[in-house]
């Protein structure tokens, strides 16, 4: 059977001599959105930049365990990485868009990619993903302008049409709101919402009430454990683990 | 309640005086140093001035048939003395080129020697034997001796009469020399540190690279010399006192500078660009050449540059390759021997004659001038290419 | 443990203190409203709807209080379990509280024909203290078991009040001079059936509190069933 889902299986990742996940087997659902919660320093950062390799990119980072997408470990030796970023993307904490134009944030991807020719495909693509993110209205009248000049939510949302243009299957998402003020994070909230039909999202998050109203499924986390995994609604109401119910009610974290 | 309030006072006063105190302690540091700088400037353009103006005299020439082969017979003795040996020197290929001049007399403005020139700047050691300074009086009164702008220095060469003596070949050896570093320096030097900075890995190898290059940075520049010396003219075979020889030299010593500046700027970049290029697919090289390259320009641009101005006011290891030599004329390609300002300036200094004294203070003039316009050049150019991001 | 932040954990110990409060002022009005009723005591009668003045002014402040705690706090799991059971408990304490007033109206309404056969009026009177008593207990120490039996035993009240209602019948078809207190007598047992209902939605919402489980309407077979399986 081949499912569209990620499956994690006793995952365990070494920094030097220090163990930052302990065993994790979990499964993230196909169109859903999953949130990874837990206090600083619990490895769900960590683990969510398994899922496209960005820790290959940390020196001294051994990793144990496999991670299937699609039936596939995107550990196998002949799994390209940067192949597996197109179906994997990743928005990150602070919104990181190119010094480039607006249009030349979105094209540049599927350009080294040969996903699309430069002209009048190019431009579509680029409308698409722009409208996609919630952004289009906005900067349609400024493509050519930077991408830098936008205001911290928009910028968000670029990073975010940006991750769209190559089409991925799951999108990761860093904590994308922390930088940003209450109504753009209502929007991105929002975007996540209407983004899910086409995408498997994993979002990491500092705010329980964001992990609340934005995900239908919710991991806890402690010290590089999975502690709890299931649907947002029973975590938050009836969690099953002490633990659990004790972060989430602030009793510590 | 009182008492404690007075004692706050008193605690605040004494704060804002030793406040006080030390921006006037950093003052007067500032004071002290700007002080050195004016001395040195005054006292620089000071004897430097006078090189900027020349001695010409008007004398009568007679254009006869003995000038071909003696030069002197061109000029009464009362003036042959008193006239530049470059100009009498040049007048049978003159005659030659012009043979209608044969048989005429005509009064020219000619360039005056050394000697005179020196006399009338009222400078001691002029050289102007006594016998012959009542007539250069008379004729200063008659205005037939004038100091004129002195072309010479920028036309001309090196000389042994100082009147003719310029920094021409040098000023040419110095760009040839350093066209050379940069293609050799910059370069190289920039994909070291690229490779450095984001292809390899963090292992002891490249740690010990690291502290390798700094330690280059700073070695001695002379032993540069030595080393180039040894491999570009002992082995390789390169031409003694050849641009070439000097520009490779002043390669090897700017390269550490080069490698660490342009490390320091593509550190400068942050990872959040790196993550966004990775995080879609970027490979290694398309992630530096599209994303950090672009944005660390600037600073490897200054660096460049700083590092190149650096090498500009060496002397040392272009002493040791040679150039010290006496060379009068501007090399006409890299493999020519050839002199650049520094060493020039270092061969005027020693020179006895009195004339090259003030030839020495404008050659540093020039030389400063260049370095200061290169450091403005960097200041501006990063002002123009910087970007925020 | 506590609370990262300690007035949360103040402000939820002073809502349950309310509450307890507010229980205890009800245990006793259902109480005496049942002593004013067979002892025909006016004074009593009065005094008990007096006091039930008291129990509403407790509502409301439980329910500021909750809100105050609802919005400021944004309680989630077994906090916010909490807080949801205290609104509902809160409401059916004010209803008995209601309740138990009504019966001591009954009794100044049978002034002028007080009946002469209470009944099992305080039997049934007592047992139905003892369930509110039972299921406030519950509340206090959150004990599921304590609960359940509270709403296992409500069946019994049920029986015991068709019984009266029987006996009443035959009361008022024997001497038509007996309807009136009868009907009064009936009304009173109806009025503890109904606080007994209370308790046992008390108990209810202990479950839910403890559980997650809401096992309102719900067959309470099938709910020992559920919360068997979620003791293993």
């Amino acid at each position: 059977m081949t499912s569209k889902n990620i499956s994690i299986r006793d995952l365990k990742l070494w920094y030097k001599d220090s163990q930052a996940l302990h065993g994790v087997d979990l499964e993230i659902s196909h169109n859903k959105v999953t949130a990874f919660i837990g206090p600083s320093g619990c490895g769900k950062s960590t683990l969510l930049r398994c899922l496209n390799r960005m820790n290959d990119r940390i020196p001294n980072c051994r990793i144990e365990g496999d991670i299937l997408l699609d039936g596939k470990n995107i550990y196998d030796t002949d799994i390209d990485v940067v192949q597996l970023r197109t179906r994997v993307g990743m928005v990150f904490q602070k919104p990181n868009p190119f010094p480039k134009t607006i249009y030349e944030n979105i094209a540049y991807a599927p350009r080294i990619h040969g996903l699309v020719s430069d002209g009048a495909k190019m431009d579509e693509l680029v409308e698409y993903s722009l409208t996609r993110a919630g952004l289009w209205n906005e900067v349609k009248d400024k493509l050519q302008e930077p991408g830098t000049a936008l205001s911290g939510g928009q910028q968000q949302r670029l990073c975010i049409a940006r991750t769209i243009a190559v089409k991925p299957e799951i999108i990761l998402m860093d904590e994308p709101c922390s930088a940003l003020d209450p109504i753009a994070t209502a929007k991105i909230e929002e975007l996540i919402d209407e983004l899910k039909k086409e995408f498997t999202i994993i979002i990491v998050t500092h705010s329980m009430q964001q992990a609340a109203r934005v995900s239908d499924n919710t991991a806890f986390f402690y010290m590089g454990k999975l502690i709890e995994f299931g649907e947002t609604r029973d975590i938050f109401t009836k969690p099953s683990q002490k633990q659990t119910e004790d972060y989430i009610t602030g009793r510590f974290g | 309640m009182n008492r404690s309030s007075m004692q706050q006072n008193k605690r605040l006063q004494r704060r804002h005086r030793a406040d006080r105190r030390f921006k006037y302690y950093g003052m007067a540091a500032i004071a002290f140093a700007l002080s050195f700088l004016a001395f040195f400037f005054v006292d620089i353009i000071g004897k430097a001035l006078p090189a900027f103006e020349q001695a010409y005299i008007q004398v009568p020439i007679n254009y006869n048939g003995e000038v071909k082969d003696n030069y002197n017979k061109a000029i009464p003795r009362s003036y042959r003395y008193l006239v530049s040996r470059s100009y009498l020197r040049s007048l049978p290929q003159k005659l030659e080129k012009y043979p209608e001049l044969l048989g005429t007399t005509e009064q020219t403005w000619v360039l005056a020697s050394y000697r005179v020139d020196q006399y009338i700047k009222g400078h001691k050691g002029h050289g102007l034997k006594s016998k012959y300074r009542p007539h250069v009086e008379e004729m200063l009164q008659n205005k037939k001796i004038e100091l004129r702008f002195n072309k010479q220095f920028f036309t001309h060469g090196d000389s042994k009469m100082a009147e003719t003596a310029g920094v021409l070949a040098a000023a040419i050896g110095s760009i040839l020399t350093l066209l050379i570093t940069m293609a050799v320096s910059v370069p190289i030097g920039v994909m070291t540190a690229i490779y450095l900075e984001e292809f390899a890995g963090d292992n002891r190898f490249t740690q010990a690279i690291e502290v390798n290059i700094n330690n280059l940075a700073a070695i001695p520049s002379i032993l540069y010399g030595l080393l180039g010396l040894a491999i570009f003219i002992n082995i390789v075979g390169v031409p003694r006192s050849s641009a070439l020889a000097g520009g490779l030299t002043l390669a090897l010593m700017t390269l550490p500078v080069i490698i660490i500046t342009t490390r320091a700027a593509l550190r400068s970049i942050p990872d959040s660009i790196r993550d966004a290029a990775y995080g879609l697919g970027a490979s290694n090289l398309q992630t530096v050449w599209h994303h950090v390259l672009p944005l660390a320009f600037p600073g490897i641009l200054t660096g460049s540059i700083i590092g190149l101005a650096q090498a500009m006011g060496e002397t040392a290891p272009l002493l040791i390759v040679g150039m010290m030599a006496y060379i009068p004329e501007a090399p006409s390609g890299i493999f020519d021997a050839t002199t650049v300002l520094p060493a020039q300036i270092y061969t005027w200094s020693s020179e006895s004659i009195r004339a090259f004294e003030e030839r020495t203070a404008a050659g540093i003039i020039v030389l400063l001038t260049v370095l200061l316009s290169l450091n403005a050049l960097a200041v501006w150019l990063r002002n123009r290419t910087q970007k925020t991001w | 443990m506590q609370h990262t932040m300690k007035r949360f954990d103040e402000e939820m110990i002073e809502l349950k203190e309310h509450v307890l409060s507010m229980g205890g002022l009800v245990e006793r009005a259902i109480g005496h409203a049942v002593k004013a009723m067979l002892n025909q005591d006016e004074k009593l009668a009065l005094k008990t709807i007096e006091r039930d003045r008291a129990i509403n002014a407790l509502e409301v402040q439980c329910d500021e209080m909750t809100r105050d705690i609802l919005v400021r706090r944004q309680p989630a799991a077994g906090d916010l379990r909490f807080l949801l059971a205290i609104m509902k408990v809160v409401t059916d304490l004010e209803r008995i509280g209601d309740l138990a007033a009504s019966i001591a109206k009954g009794m100044i309404q049978s002034e002028e024909s007080p009946p002469r056969n209470f009944s099992n009026l305080d039997t049934m009177g007592e047992k139905v203290q003892k369930q509110v008593q039972r299921a406030l207990d519950a509340f206090s120490r959150s004990d599921a078991d304590l609960a359940m039996s509270v709403i296992q035993k409500d069946v019994k009240i049920d029986k015991l009040y068709k019984r009266m209602y029987r006996e009443l019948l035959t009361y008022m078809m024997e001497d038509a001079r007996n309807i009136t207190s009868s009907i009064i007598l009936s009304d009173a047992a109806k009025h503890l059936e109904r606080i007994s209902a209370h308790a046992t939605n008390i108990a209810e919402m202990v479950i839910y509190m403890e559980y997650g489980h809401d096992i309102r309407h719900v067959d309470h077979e099938a709910a020992t069933k559920i919360l068997e399986g979620k003791e293993d």
